[in-house]
């Protein structure tokens, strides 16, 4: 199974990122864009899909900072 | 004693921290990232700083699953002395170790400063630190866990807070106390000609557990 997981951080802790991006936005001309969050995609094959969210909480996301979201492809 | 320094891909700090468990009078060796034991008659571990494997993913989360990691778990589990220093600490937290994790500073710069910690002794340490992912950061719940059980081992000064960690913390150690980690680097403040010799009490704080 083709799948693309999304690593996004956790709401509520400070995302230097999103904020840096954001702020840099009016600049470039692009006003009225907020709440930006900068995150990771990791696309793979697996074949043992059933033990992708494992892997997830395992490996390509910490959850104590982090939320992944798998979707299949 | 004996401290095993850990020696990944991508260390850089190995050499200093085999120095400075020599100056305070231990023995010291490196321990290769394959091999599954740390050696005979070894009873500390140092988790040195550097990019282990590319800090690729999060910093230390590949580390987390080399070999050498199993017997540094053994040995933590088993009361021996553990110190990781900066992309050590990161590996600590990542192998669950230790609590917390480290996030990008808050300025999304590198730092590299001398800066002032604080430990639990009333002790002010002049010890430099030099990272780009350092910001300590756990839930309120654990962070207060943390403080009503001792755990947080060092803190940034007033104003030496370089990363944006939550409650000025610089350093953790787990319930037991035998594992410690910190993002300055206190193998690097072992010599009067670097300006600092503070360093040394952090190693030698590790020592009754041996």
């Amino acid at each position: 199974m083709k799948a693309r997981v999304l690593i996004r951080p956790k709401e509520g802790i400070l995302d230097p990122q999103g904020k840096a991006v954001e702020r840099a936005l009016p600049a470039l001309g692009f006003e009225g864009i907020g709440n930006v969050h900068v995150g990771r995609m990791v696309e793979l094959e697996a074949e043992n899909p059933e033990r992708l969210a494992e892997l997830c909480e395992k490996l390509l996301a910490n959850p104590l900072i982090e939320d992944y979201e798998i979707q299949p492809l | 004693m004996i401290w095993g320094v850990l020696q990944f891909p991508g260390s850089c700090d190995e050499r200093d921290a085999l120095n400075a468990c020599e100056v305070v009078g231990d023995e010291a060796r490196l321990v290769w990232h394959e091999d599954r034991t740390l050696g005979g008659g070894v009873d500390g571990v140092v988790v040195p700083g550097g990019f282990s494997y590319g800090d690729y993913l999060r910093a230390g989360a590949i580390a987390r699953f080399s070999p050498a990691m199993e017997a540094v778990a053994e040995l933590a589990a088993t009361g021996g002395p553990v110190l990781g220093i900066c992309n050590g600490f990161q590996v600590l937290c990542e192998a669950g170790l230790l609590p917390g994790a480290l996030l990008r500073n808050e300025e999304l710069r590198f730092v590299c400063k001398q800066a002032d910690l604080l430990d639990d002794q009333g002790n002010v340490l002049s010890i430099p630190l030099k990272h780009g992912e350092g910001r300590f950061y756990a839930p309120e719940e654990m962070l207060d866990r943390l403080e009503a059980n001792g755990q947080v081992a060092y803190r940034y000064a007033d104003g030496h807070n370089a990363n944006g960690s939550v409650r000025d913390i610089a350093g953790v150690r787990n319930e037991r106390g035998n594992v410690v980690g910190l993002m300055p680097h206190p193998e690097h403040a072992v010599d009067p000609l670097t300006g600092s010799t503070d360093g040394r009490k952090v190693f030698e704080a590790l020592e009754k557990f041996a």
